[in-house]
């Protein structure tokens, strides 16, 4: 069953990697191509202090054309990686936690999820476009946006911890796991440090459209993670032998 | 196991050494969303390939 699951959830989290990186390459990478293109306009006006060394880009010369065939190969294994911790979480979790069909619990746990590891650092460490952050700070930065993954998952484990203890029917559950969610996100945003390096010529529609699309490659990637993943679990459940039943009423 | 009203939960002990595949997983996305070259080994070449990719999924790129 757990070798299942996983071979399962490594193929589909692969097939929905590539499912995200079609829509980001249509509908992220000309923004991305706008955003190189204003970075590329600003250091030829820049009255040349030129070579040194701060060419923190292009410096192993792959050409756009190969960073757009990267796109899907970084989408594809992110796919693939997300997949497998994901299943591998979901036979830890099935039968234990959440809705009792497994269609329901990876649907559950797909938007869960979602929420917690991408939502969570999304909106206080948003995506940023090239030309967009300062090099120098690319460690602190990295630092904090993992930082925010942790108070995701760890706010989500609050919120089902808490959600078991409260007496009633589901809409008492539901609240206090929403409570119980937000509450440790919210001083997490207060108390981490805000990131600003956004140049102040750089247009703010652009930026705005480059997030956008940077979260509806993950929108798109969880979504369609979950349905299949939800998919394949339900027909892995399922014993081998149902119907296909012999004598099928002649429709064919 | 063919009990579809309630899934069956696995035991731990079954699932623990699936669990080995974890760290490997990680060093995947660790590759793909953060290397500079500390751990490939390769210099830019990872950043640089996967570029897009990581502007994209929203990890800080550079």
């Amino acid at each position: 069953m757990v070798r299942t699951l996983l071979v399962r959830g490594l193929l589909l989290g692969l097939l929905a990697g590539l499912l995200a990186g079609a829509f980001a390459f249509a509908i992220g990478e000309p923004r991305i191509d706008d955003a190189i293109a204003l970075e590329e306009a600003a250091a030829a006006a820049e009255p040349a202090p030129a070579d040194d060394g701060h060419s923190h880009e292009h410096g192993a010369n792959v050409t756009r054309g190969q960073q757009k065939f990267g796109l899907f190969l970084a989408t594809g294994l992110y796919g693939l990686t997300i997949g497998g911790i994901f299943a591998l979480a979901f036979a830890g979790l099935r039968g234990r936690v959440g809705p009792r069909t497994d269609g329901g619990l990876a649907l559950a746990a797909a938007g869960t999820a979602f929420a917690a590891v991408i939502l969570v650092p999304f909106l206080k460490y948003p995506a940023n476009p090239p030309a967009v952050g300062d090099p120098e700070t690319i460690t602190s930065r990295t630092l904090l946006y993992l930082a925010m993954i942790g108070v995701g998952l760890l706010a989500t484990a609050i919120a089902v911890t808490t959600s078991r203890r409260v007496p009633g029917g589901a809409w008492p559950r539901g609240a206090a796991a929403v409570a119980a969610f937000v509450v440790p996100v919210a001083v997490a945003y207060l108390l981490l440090p805000t990131v600003n390096e956004v140049p102040a010529e750089f247009p703010a529609t652009l930026l705005w459209q480059f997030r956008i699309s940077s979260l509806g490659t993950q929108a798109v990637f969880w979504a369609a993670f979950g349905a299949l993943f939800g998919w394949a679990a339900d027909r892995a459940a399922r014993p081998a032998s149902a119907p296909a039943p012999a004598a099928a009423p002649a429709s064919a | 196991m063919s009990d579809l009203s309630a899934p069956s939960s696995v035991p731990f002990p079954r699932l623990r050494p699936w669990l080995l595949a974890v760290p490997v997983l990680l060093l995947i996305g660790y590759l793909v969303l953060m290397d500079n070259g500390a751990v490939s080994q390769t210099g830019d070449l990872l950043h640089e390939l996967m570029h897009d990719g990581r502007h994209l999924l929203g990890v800080p790129c550079h």
